[in-house]
């Protein structure tokens, strides 16, 4: 297929690709937004959830935000050394973006199966199933994030697309400020 | 980039397109901003026939309760409920978002602000492949167990969220599903139409040069990506409702039905103007077009349709005043619910100003434009009655609100794509719609139309509820001729339903053997008419327009012709 010069063009001065990833950013937004009002309003009408939240593991969280803050700081440097034209680089950055999502689900994921069996399940209790539900629907964030940036990655190496890497990182961002929010709201509000 | 390089690079382009390319590529694989469109017209037109088929066989139940209906058989309870339900969520989500957003804003943003394509050619045909597996999913949801969901197209829990209630669990999430899947696909379109109509403009095309129905898709687009999260969430936490036994919306389980209403209005409110405003739009184009003069208020009509968008965004719980919302609360809701006629009512005002003194000349794509605006007006004016909250604990639920809300609703989904195909099938097909068959279609809807609902106001301010499947069971609301009344609407939809052939066998007649269409048949001034009708791959073989000025300079004075094109240089 050959390009479109509609795709050449930039009447705003901000690259296409750009801008496309800061309006899916804000029809993200509004997803997360109906989520977590949702569990805002039950939480306020529900004090007695308290006593559910304690049985999440704070620590656990407090590691994970640690260690997706983390890699946005990789996700940066990349970005800046694609700004240089250093394609090599931003890949071997947004690599270690990567295996800093991928040591989230895996901390993630022992503390879902440990609260699983203690029987905190995703229908025990409305609060356990916002809980499930919200940060479910943020891991899915995470992985299609991961692996959006693979594909980036490996052209980054090449020296193509080198555009791509900050668009690939605002996202990055976005999905790491929703786990800003979501850590508060399901650990530490007790 | 300059014009020159534009011109060259494009002229490759156009070069590209003669080689034959296969059926497949062509039609169904096509990253063609036009094909694409098309694909989402036909499936809509489609999906229509669906839609109409169900209200069909519903509203003979009504008129003719529990008789052998033909071509259905005898209509049970279930079956009443899932085609009302498949009614309201075909036409709403299947035939006006596809048509009115989707096909229309595929086929016209690039052309109308003078480029070759879309921005991400390849997002939107993944937009509308993903659009079609939702539609597939939708019918499929007919042929499993217990038949398609029976919830209503507002999906309600309980009922919705437990199949003992709808005793349809399969279809329900099916129909969670599809409507999800849907979503998403029109996420995508948004973006691109957004993104594309930001950067991609002619040369020279300045914001208030833009074409207003470019316009009004784009605030629509982004209405509707900042109102659907909520509902995406929602559609989740339902579908895990009703296939994992969570409790989001199961008070015995520590959740809360009213939820899903707050989450399904916030978006279903703005979605009204998501539908509406194009159709706004495409009115616009026509009526400077046939009355040969400049819009009337340009500006006006910009920052009023903006500020509706704003507007909608609290409105939402004027759905809910019979859902325990607290009286204060609804004080509110009714002020902003009233406050929102102002914009639409000005936007109105400014069309009304547009014919004023024009040269108005009524063919068929006219005609249609302006009986949008009275229609539709009809459809402003009994909101009213239903925005006071005091009034709407009367009207709720009766059939009021469904006479209101088709009179809002066909202007926008059916009257405003009849404007729109009739008025653009020359560009579109490079052949011309017979107009004569076009009036006797016009005419073969619109009395009907009227037929069907002005009956279903007076039903409704008698109290007649909206969700009855058998009237003999209710002596109250079988008094003086109120089954006449019903049977009364029933005949006129099957008269409408019967024109709807004249308008198919017109449209595909015309599609092969209509008259050749002239580049610029209407001596209209926007983008699209520059380009060879109809347009090839590419768009504009000559090289890409510049923009000169704006898009509705009719009838100036200084010039011998009464129009002006956007693309001609000089004066």
């Amino acid at each position: 297929m050959m390009r479109p010069i509609a795709t050449t063009r930039s009447a705003t001065g901000i690259p296409t690709g750009k801008l496309a990833v800061w309006w899916l950013i804000a029809s993200e937004i509004v997803i997360f937004g109906g989520v977590l009002g949702g569990y805002i309003m039950h939480r306020l009408g529900h004090p007695d959830w308290a006593h559910q939240a304690i049985h999440t593991n704070t620590w656990a969280g407090a590691f994970n935000t640690f260690v997706l803050l983390t890699s946005s700081l990789a996700a940066v440097l990349a970005h800046q050394a694609a700004e240089h034209g250093d394609g090599k680089k931003a890949a071997k950055m947004l690599y270690l973006t990567v295996v800093g999502g991928l040591v989230f689900l895996v901390v993630k994921s022992f503390e879902w199966s440990h609260e699983i069996h203690a029987g905190y399940t995703i229908t025990s209790n409305t609060f356990w199933s916002f809980y499930y539900t919200a940060a479910g629907i943020h891991g899915i964030h995470v992985i299609v994030g991961m692996i959006i940036m693979l594909f980036i990655a490996a052209d980054a190496a090449k020296g193509k697309e080198l555009q791509r890497v900050e668009n690939v990182g605002l996202y990055w961002h976005f999905v790491d400020i929703v786990w800003i929010f979501l850590f508060p709201l399901l650990y530490i509000a007790k | 980039m300059s014009a020159a390089t534009e011109t060259h690079g494009h002229a490759g382009h156009g070069h590209d397109a003669h080689h034959d390319e296969g059926f497949i590529k062509k039609y169904l694989w096509s990253t063609d901003h036009k094909m694409i469109g098309f694909q989402y017209l036909f499936t809509g037109i489609l999906m229509a026939v669906i839609g109409g088929f169900t209200v069909y066989a519903f509203r003979m139940q009504q008129a003719f309760p529990g008789t052998h209906i033909p071509g259905f058989g005898r209509v049970t309870a279930t079956d009443y409920n899932a085609l009302v339900t498949t009614h309201g969520s075909v036409m709403v989500f299947w035939v006006a978002m596809p048509v009115l957003i989707a096909a229309l804003g595929n086929y016209l943003i690039p052309l109308m602000i003078g480029c070759d394509d879309m921005v991400f050619p390849r997002l939107n045909r993944l937009s509308y492949q993903i659009f079609l597996l939702s539609s597939v999913v939708l019918v499929a949801s007919f042929f499993v167990e217990g038949g398609a969901f029976g919830g209503a197209w507002t999906s309600y829990p309980p009922l919705s969220a437990k199949a003992e209630y709808s005793l349809t669990g399969t279809g329900s999430s099916l129909w969670l599903t599809a409507v999800a899947l849907e979503f998403a696909a029109f996420l995508m379109g948004g973006i691109n139409f957004v993104t594309t109509v930001m950067n991609s403009r002619a040369p020279g095309m300045r914001m208030f040069d833009v074409p207003m129905v470019v316009w009004m898709i784009v605030i629509a687009s982004i209405l509707f990506m900042a109102s659907v999260g909520p509902l995406v969430a929602g559609a989740i936490m339902l579908l895990f409702d009703q296939q994992l036994g969570t409790g989001f919306f199961d008070p015995a389980k520590g959740g809360d039905p009213i939820l899903w209403q707050h989450l399904f209005w916030f978006f279903g409110h703005p979605e009204v103007y998501v539908v509406l405003l194009p159709a706004m739009g495409i009115v616009a184009e026509i009526i400077t077009v046939f009355s040969r003069k400049k819009l009337f208020g340009y500006k006006t009509v910009l920052y009023t349709a903006i500020g509706t968008g704003v507007l909608s965004f609290f409105v939402w719980a004027h759905h809910q005043f019979v859902a325990g919302i607290d009286p204060r609360m609804a004080n509110v809701f009714s002020v902003t619910t009233l406050l929102i006629s102002i914009p639409v009512a000005e936007m109105i005002f400014v069309y009304i100003g547009t014919l004023y003194g024009g040269s108005v000349k009524l063919n068929t794509p006219m005609l249609w434009a302006l009986s949008f605006i009275a229609e539709f007006l009809l459809g402003g004016v009994t909101g009213i009655f239903l925005g006071a909250s005091g009034a709407d604990v009367y009207f709720h639920d009766t059939y009021f609100v469904v006479a209101h809300f088709h009179y809002t609703f066909f202007p926008i989904a059916f009257i405003g794509a009849f404007a729109a195909i009739t008025y653009w099938f020359p560009k579109m097909f490079g052949r011309e719609m017979n107009d004569t068959w076009g009036k006797v279609h016009f005419w073969g809807t619109i009395i009907p139309f009227n037929g069907i609902f002005i009956p279903l106001f007076l039903l409704g301010a008698r109290g007649d509820h909206r969700r009855i499947y058998d009237y003999r069971h209710f002596p109250d609301l079988m008094k003086a001729g109120m089954q006449d009344l019903r049977v009364f609407a029933t005949v006129c939809l099957l008269v409408l339903l019967a024109f709807q052939v004249v308008f198919l066998v017109n449209l595909f007649y015309s599609l092969v053997r209509g008259k050749k269409a002239s580049a610029n048949p209407w001596n209209a001034n926007t983008l699209e008419w520059a380009a060879p009708s109809p347009p090839p791959h590419g768009n504009f073989p000559e090289g890409l327009p510049n923009c000169y000025r704006g898009p509705y300079e009719y009838s100036h004075p200084d010039r011998a012709e009464d129009f002006w094109p956007q693309h001609v240089k000089g004066a």
